[in-house]
């Protein structure tokens, strides 16, 4: 008797399981299985959208590493915005969440100003960049002449204008900002009282108390960053097509990367590939050295000890 | 004790060291207060010379001038009456405003399943969860436009991009899964004791006490509808009628390829109620970023 009842019981907290769970269990199936099962099928199809797909074996994957012009060039971009432009947004933004906690007059209009810029919608912020820092008539350069410094070609120059992407990124920084500032004013003021005790100077105290405590925190920061890297589409594309002037509408093309491929990152060439060659076979390939990569670096993050999930609690 | 003992040694300070402790502390009040200002400018530069841009003369946004010689309100009544922009507004509201709507209600039950329910495979969940959170959108977008535009004929609107935030968003039951582990069992519990029901409980007794991390989850996926570009772009393109302020803004600059003075009004008018909905906000959004990003 008692054991049926603890079997319906089971059954029953099994079905309310699976009631809750419901709406992301069919999720999941539909946005997430289905179509990445469906993008390893095409990567192997050589498939226009008009006429039905054929099975053309390895040749999708032989043209994107050894004939398309756009792959190596994005692969490079994203490895030089993974260095140069995750490494200054997590030492920027530590940089503005230390200056945040030190500050003491007007700590909350100084937090929401620093913090504005990342509330700018992407398109819009890039649009104002592109403004900014236009060689012709921008403000940036006009200061940049009246002071008497060479003004670069910014977004119009390939080697400046990952340059200019940079700087945009760290304008928003105020993600970063919070998170540090956060994990800062956790660091326990004994350990700064001790260290101070012991006579360590202001630097050592940053390099061997504040270092140490935050260091999974800046972590956390890089490996997000390069997972945001690998997701870098919109302002990249933005600020290539007003750099270049092309004029948005039904029926153009635009050339990704602009200028030189300059501006190239994987996600634009799965729209290239798709979307202006309708080569869907070719844009899967691509699409999925994206995943991997993807991939690759969230393990890293739900490897790390005591990391975004609390297993087991 | 400890403080008898403090006190006087404290008045016992000589005199000469106490100053020249006081003036290194305005030395660096001073020093910290500078670099902050200095910051602040490069924070808030950028919108001042937009805004200022905004309101120049057609002639003058094409000079090096910085500030309007004459103040040209008149540039945003042009934006509004460009054909196509309050249909953009429209559409933005829709996706975003019933985008959010759908999201938060088909979210927490799964969020409330994987924080608070007990069952074999919950580990494995929420590793798929944040699989699909870091999942770039475009890594699966092949099969889901030819889903959308072949087998259901929805391009040129924006159902693909609205219809899947009612099947829950990853992030969003990331967030609330992590707020919701923050309420103690004990509430739900007692619950239980007093005869609810699993949806009762959730409804009378942990939506009340996740109204902040439901507020945070709101603003998030607002703000992300509001700034989408990718989506609108795959699925709504090839129809203006159906065109977000995100997507339609960088026209502008196409059909006023000279024209800085209205591309920026329009910029500012497509950032305007983000900043908004944040200063109204403020609280919940922090508490969103330090959430997803530093506990657990």
């Amino acid at each position: 008797m008692s054991a049926l009842t603890l079997a319906s019981k089971r059954r029953r907290s099994a079905l309310r399981t699976l009631a809750f769970l419901s709406p992301w269990l069919i999720g999941f199936a539909v946005f997430f299985a289905y179509p990445l099962l469906s993008t390893v099928y095409f990567s192997f199809m050589h498939y226009d959208g008009f006429q039905a797909p054929t099975w053309s074996g390895t040749k999708n994957w032989t043209y994107v590493f050894a004939h398309y012009p756009l792959f190596w060039p994005a692969l490079r971009n994203t490895l030089w915005l993974v260095v140069v432009m995750v490494g200054l947004r997590v030492v920027f933004g530590l940089g503005v969440g230390l200056l945040i906690t030190k500050i003491k007059t007007g700590t909350g209009v100084f937090r929401t100003l620093f913090y504005l810029p990342y509330l700018a919608p992407p398109v819009a912020a890039t649009m104002s960049f592109a403004f900014l820092l236009n060689p012709g008539t921008g403000p940036v350069n006009s200061l940049l002449e009246r002071i008497g410094v060479p003004a670069p070609g910014w977004f119009n120059d390939p080697s400046w204008s990952k340059p200019a992407l940079t700087l945009l990124a760290l304008w928003g920084i105020g993600d970063l900002m919070v998170i540090f500032m956060a994990a800062l004013l956790d660091v326990p003021k004994e350990q700064y009282e001790a260290a101070e005790l012991d006579g360590a100077s202001s630097w050592q105290r940053f390099r061997y108390v504040t270092l140490p405590t935050i260091s999974p925190i800046i972590m956390f920061a890089v490996v997000t960053g390069v997972i945001q890297t690998m997701q870098y589409y919109t302002q990249p594309l933005i600020a290539g097509k007003v750099a270049s002037g092309v004029i948005q509408g039904a029926g153009t093309q635009f050339e990704p990367g602009y200028p030189d491929k300059s501006t190239l990152t994987l996600p634009q060439l799965v729209y290239n590939l798709g979307f202006q060659r309708f080569d869907y076979g070719s844009a899967c390939v691509v699409a999925l050295v994206l995943f991997a990569l993807s991939m690759v670096f969230t393990a890293l993050l739900m490897r790390r000890r005591g990391g975004l999930i609390q297993a087991g609690d | 004790m400890t403080q008898l003992l403090d006190t006087p040694a404290r008045t016992l300070t000589p005199a000469p060291e106490a100053t020249a402790a006081r003036r290194r502390n305005v030395l660096h009040w001073i020093a910290v207060h500078s670099l902050g200002v200095a910051a602040a400018l490069f924070f808030t530069l950028p919108f001042v010379f937009v805004f200022l841009t905004s309101l120049m003369s057609d002639s003058q946004a094409l000079s090096r001038d910085l500030i309007p010689h004459t103040w040209e309100w008149d540039n945003y009544r042009k934006v509004f009456d460009t054909p196509g922009f309050l249909t953009w507004w429209r559409n933005t509201l829709l996706y975003a405003g019933l985008g959010t709507v759908l999201t938060v209600v088909s979210s927490v039950p799964v969020a409330y399943a994987l924080a608070k329910f007990r069952f074999r495979g919950r580990n494995l969940a929420l590793m798929l969860v944040i699989s699909m959170m870091m999942l770039p959108p475009q890594v699966v977008v092949i099969p889901m436009y030819l889903f959308w535009a072949r087998q259901l004929d929805l391009s040129g609107t924006l159902w693909p991009l609205i219809v899947p935030m009612a099947l829950g968003d990853a992030f969003s039951i990331f967030l609330l899964r992590q707020f919701l582990t923050t309420i103690p069992d004990e509430y739900v519990d007692a619950a239980k004791v007093d005869g609810c029901g699993d949806v009762r409980t959730l409804l009378k007794v942990v939506l009340p006490m996740a109204k902040p991390g439901i507020a945070a989850v709101a603003l998030f996926q607002f703000f992300y509808a509001w700034n989408d570009y990718f989506g609108p772009q795959i699925y709504a393109s090839e129809n203006p009628g159906a065109w977000t302020l995100s997507y339609g803004l960088e026209s502008f600059k196409g059909a006023h390829h000279t024209d800085w003075n209205l591309t920026m009004a329009a910029t500012v008018l497509v950032m305007a109620p983000v900043i908004l909905v944040f200063f109204f906000a403020q609280k919940a959004f922090v508490e969103g970023v330090t959430l997803t990003g530093v506990k657990g």
